[in-house]
């Protein structure tokens, strides 16, 4: 049975060039979970608005097609009137939340929806085993953990049984295990209750393995494309690393898990192997420290920082040499981000030392400090407060005191294309990172901080980033980064420090931290293991080395 | 806290059961209790009974508070309300007292003002008198306070608004967010001034607050933005349909019924209105519940869990009326004593009726539900020890 059809659906949003969405005439039947992925500014989105009736009641724009969802109409059905066949999660679960403990929140939605008090009490109950919420029943929701946020959200849309559940990037702010918990729970409602789960995500490789279907918005007013996800998967621009090592394989149907690779992969893995050795030894991964012996970019001694009653950080040791990428990584709440205000003076230590350039950053004053540290914060709009981009560059030059034009140069370096008027609030989100970067990278600190840097960008914009990382670690710039995504640090790192529950529980060279762990290890080490491989790139070098070689010796 | 820790020991525990969501104290309950409190605090000037009642009050938070959000307000309150007696006492420093006093303390040299500003005065002489009855009068003040603080601290607001009439409804949610968006608001803030320091300017002063201003609001306008799609998302402000008759009859009785409020008060305010006065305000007022009730059929809201108004709800609200009206019933049989005078100037004594009138307020110490241990405040260095135990 069809659940959601879509019948020449577009969408096109008031002082827009073209339509956002167009073309879209498809079905989505019951009981499918369907993953929507394309590159960034495709409308996504958007077209999961549609579904919920945000687009166009909420937001605006002109709907020309129908849409309807379990029978109904949305050009006729308001948002609140399709509440109960629609549940709908947003990028952020916190701005979701209209009630202050989990209970009272998973039962909001049944009492708008005007159901009776028994059958209410009897839902939250179920509801709460179905999640494993029960025992955080009571606490305020903002004492949470990112996961357990996004676990309530889900169960607070749950609770009036929607037939459709429609969720925007439910994973991307969770570190990997959070992020599992939530993938188990929507596969168990799709399993379980036949709920039709429409989902957009960026981060794949987390995702897909458990897709009915796929949707793909290949480009921007394109019309999509819905299939099985392996065949899908071989024409799309945007995929995870387990595809691009099938691709590279030839493997047919292409593998969408880690088994089903490992499976299939078989003859690369012999292939693979004849230059493991080789390859180990001629660095084919990111190259070693080679400056190790010159004076560190940031040096922690038996730290601890105090937050409130909770002590985020203990005994915490750590060295940053130039030129080298550190990933901080560890579940939300282990204390990444109070390392990184640490570092760069936001918060003073409680006890132990903190040295940046040989000072103590927290006593720094910041036109002084911002040469010697820069943070790209976790929302880079918190540094973004001019109405164009030109205005914020000359903001920065002022700033750190650079000739004229520094950080606009920089800004055209990292992205090009982007016109001098644009408002920093129209920019994407890759945009958005690549102009905080820039403005940060004005005044030349030696020590680059950056949290979280790859929430919310496509596979495109994060191999931008990756680029231009490793172009700074190569000129010099030490770089630390607190990040969820396994694949970045695989790609970028040098070293990774794992820390959990505000203490160092592992710091080594990536290769040997992540090949250890079954959280933090990426798809190609999964898939390749025990060889020590750990990005498509690496494995596409060696290949063509191989290749190469096999030439000359014929 | 100290408290807590030993009720759960002694055999006092068994007169009320651990707190769980379905034997939660009606927040109604606590607001009666506290506004008896406060009512009771108002009919005296007496510190050493206000005193009482405020000790009372901090008892009973102490030994029944939780460690939601809104528990930690009290220590706010409390300060407010030493700032109030502050403000009160360097205003009757200042602009001198209207008490006539002979115990001159310091003479302040006088501002001279033109003769327009007849009657007030800038400096001049402060007598022990005056600073006393300011002293008293903002006492009372902070008694008031800290009784309105409590019932902050013991009731969860959000809950409260729940108990509110449907037709209500809205008027309440639109409060919860209000209520959310204050610490949210500072909370941009902070990380917003914060930020500024990465940029390479100043984190502080007045400047760096007025900068970050508008991107506060911007985000402020856009977080309410995702909350109210959220909400329509979820069902919010979905309505029955209701007969054009019941429409109709709902607007003329809210609006008839306020009219008749307002005639009702202006009767019995009103020398020769008195006789019509009562009669117009209770037909009035029951005019207007009876408009709130029917509107309330518009909505088709269920409510979850609802709090109930058992007999521990009685007892506490009940508690709270009775130390209002025995200290109302007192000031009219005691006067002397629960206003002492300060011309001449006498040590206030503590009368002993009232006094004991005020200890019944600390019922709900007792018989209150109490919050489980994971729930109560825990001071920091026990919670350290105990985590280190663990460890």
């Amino acid at each position: 049975m069809t659940m959601i059809r879509f019948e020449d659906v577009s969408v096109r949003y008031e002082g827009a060039a073209g339509p956002t969405v167009q073309g879209v005439d498809l079905d989505v039947p019951e009981g499918e979970l369907v993953l929507l992925v394309g590159p960034s500014g495709v409308g996504k989105s958007t077209l999961l608005g549609t579904v919920s009736g945000l687009v166009p009641h909420f937001t605006g724009g002109t709907l020309r097609g129908r849409v309807t969802v379990a029978g109904r109409d949305t050009r006729t059905h308001k948002p609140r009137e399709l509440a109960d066949v629609v549940g709908t999660v947003g990028q952020d679960p916190l701005a979701h939340f209209v009630t202050d403990t989990v209970e009272d929140e998973l039962a909001y939605g049944m009492e708008s929806l005007g159901i009776a008090p028994d059958v209410m009490r009897r839902r939250v109950e179920e509801t709460l085993d179905l999640l494993g919420l029960a025992e955080l029943r009571d606490r305020p929701i903002t004492t949470l953990s990112g996961g357990q946020q996004q676990r309530v959200a889900i169960g607070s849309v749950l609770t009036p049984h929607p037939r459709v559940l429609v969720l925007d990037e439910p994973t991307s702010a969770l570190d990997p295990a959070a992020a599992e918990e939530v993938l188990a729970v929507l596969q168990r409602l799709v399993h379980d209750l036949g709920t039709t789960v429409l989902m957009a995500e960026h981060r794949l490789e987390r995702v897909v393995q458990y897709a009915d279907q796929v949707l793909l918005l290949a480009a921007p007013g394109e019309p999509p494309l819905l299939g099985d996800p392996a065949e899908v998967m071989a024409v799309s621009p945007v995929y995870p690393p387990v595809v691009g090592l099938g691709r590279l394989a030839g493997a047919t149907p292409l593998p969408l898990t880690v088994r089903d690779a490992r499976r299939r992969t078989g003859a690369l893995r012999e292939r693979l192997a004849e230059v493991v050795t080789a390859a180990a030894h001629s660095g084919a991964g990111p190259d070693g420290v080679t400056s190790a012996q010159a004076e560190p970019a940031a040096r922690v001694g038996g730290l601890a920082v105090l937050r409130g009653r909770v002590e985020a950080l203990r005994r915490v040791d750590l060295t940053v040499s130039p030129g080298e990428t550190v990933a901080l990584m560890g579940r939300n709440g282990a204390g990444k981000s109070t390392l990184l205000s640490t570092l760069v003076g936001l918060l003073p230590p409680t006890s132990g030392t903190v040295r940046v350039g040989g000072a103590a950053p927290h006593r720094m004053p910041p036109r002084e400090l911002i040469r010697h540290v820069g943070l790209v914060p976790q929302e880079p709009r918190d540094l973004l407060y001019a109405d164009t981009v030109t205005a914020e560059c000359a903001a920065a030059d002022r700033d750190a005191d650079a000739a004229p034009g520094t950080c606009r140069a920089l800004v055209a370096e990292l992205v090009p294309g982007i016109a001098d008027e644009t408002h920093p609030r129209d920019l994407s989100e890759g945009q958005r990172l690549a102009l905080a970067l820039a403005i940060v990278l004005t005044a030349r600190p030696p020590l680059l901080l950056l949290d979280e840097p790859t929430r919310g960008l496509d596979y495109a914009a994060k191999a931008r980033l990756v680029t231009i990382l490793r172009d700074l670690a190569g000129r010099g710039h030490a770089i630390v980064l607190a990040t969820h995504d396994v694949e970045l640090a695989a790609e970028l790192a040098h070293r990774v420090v794992i820390l959990a529950d505000g203490e160092v529980v592992a710091d080594g060279p990536t290769a040997d931290v992540v090949v250890s762990s079954p959280s933090f290890a990426p798809q190609v080490t999964k898939v390749l293991a025990p060889q020590p491989w750990l990005t498509v790139t690496q494995v596409r070098e060696a290949l063509a080395a191989l290749e190469a070689l096999e030439a000359t010796d014929e | 806290m100290a408290d807590a820790a030993a009720d759960r020991l002694v055999p006092r525990r068994r007169l009320a059961p651990q707190a769980h969501r379905s034997n939660a104290l009606h927040p109604g309950a606590w607001w009666l209790w506290a506004l008896g409190l406060a009512t009771a605090a108002s009919r005296t000037t007496n510190p050493l009974l206000i005193g009482l009642l405020i000790g009372v009050a901090g008892y009973v938070v102490a030994a029944r508070r939780t460690s939601a959000p809104w528990a930690r307000s009290y220590g706010a309150f409390v300060k407010i309300a030493l700032v109030v007696i502050g403000i009160r006492l360097v205003f009757a420093i200042v602009l001198g007292s209207p008490i006539p006093g002979t115990h001159l303390i310091v003479t302040l040299p006088e501002v001279p003002l033109p003769d327009w500003a007849q009657g007030v005065r800038i400096g001049g002489r402060v007598t022990a008198e005056g600073v006393l009855f300011a002293l008293y009068d903002g006492v009372r003040l902070a008694g008031l306070l800290i009784c309105v603080g409590a019932a902050n601290a013991l009731a969860s607001p959000a809950r409260l608004l729940k108990s509110l009439p449907g037709a209500l409804y809205e008027v309440g949610v639109a409060v919860v967010v209000a209520m959310t968006f204050a610490p949210n608001l500072i909370g941009d803030v902070q990380r917003l001034r914060a930020a500024r320091r990465l940029r390479g300017r100043p984190d502080k002063g007045v400047r760096g607050l007025l900068q970050v201003g508008l991107p506060v609001l911007e985000g402020a306008l856009e977080r309410s933005v995702a909350l109210a799609a959220a909400m329509d998302a979820r069902g919010f402000g979905r309505t029955a349909a209701v007969p054009a008759r019941v429409r109709r009859t709902t607007a003329v009785l809210t609006l008839g019924g306020l009219m008749g409020v307002c005639a009702g008060t202006y009767g019995l305010l009103t020398a020769d209105g008195s006789t019509y006065g009562l009669p117009v305000l209770a037909v009035g007022l029951g005019a207007a519940l009876g408009g709130l009730w029917l509107g309330g059929r518009r909505s088709v809201r269920t409510r979850y869990r609802p709090d109930r108004w058992g007999a521990r709800a009685w007892l506490v609200a009940g508690s709270g009326a009775a130390v209002a009206a025995l200290m109302i019933a007192a000031s009219s049989s005691a006067a002397a004593a629960l206003h002492p005078g300060v011309v001449p100037l006498v040590a206030p004594t503590l009368p002993l009726l009232p006094a004991a009138a005020v200890l019944i307020g600390l019922l709900p110490a007792f018989v209150a539900p109490v919050p489980p241990p994971a729930e109560a405040p825990v001071p920091t260095r026990a919670r350290r020890d105990a985590e280190e135990k663990t460890s």
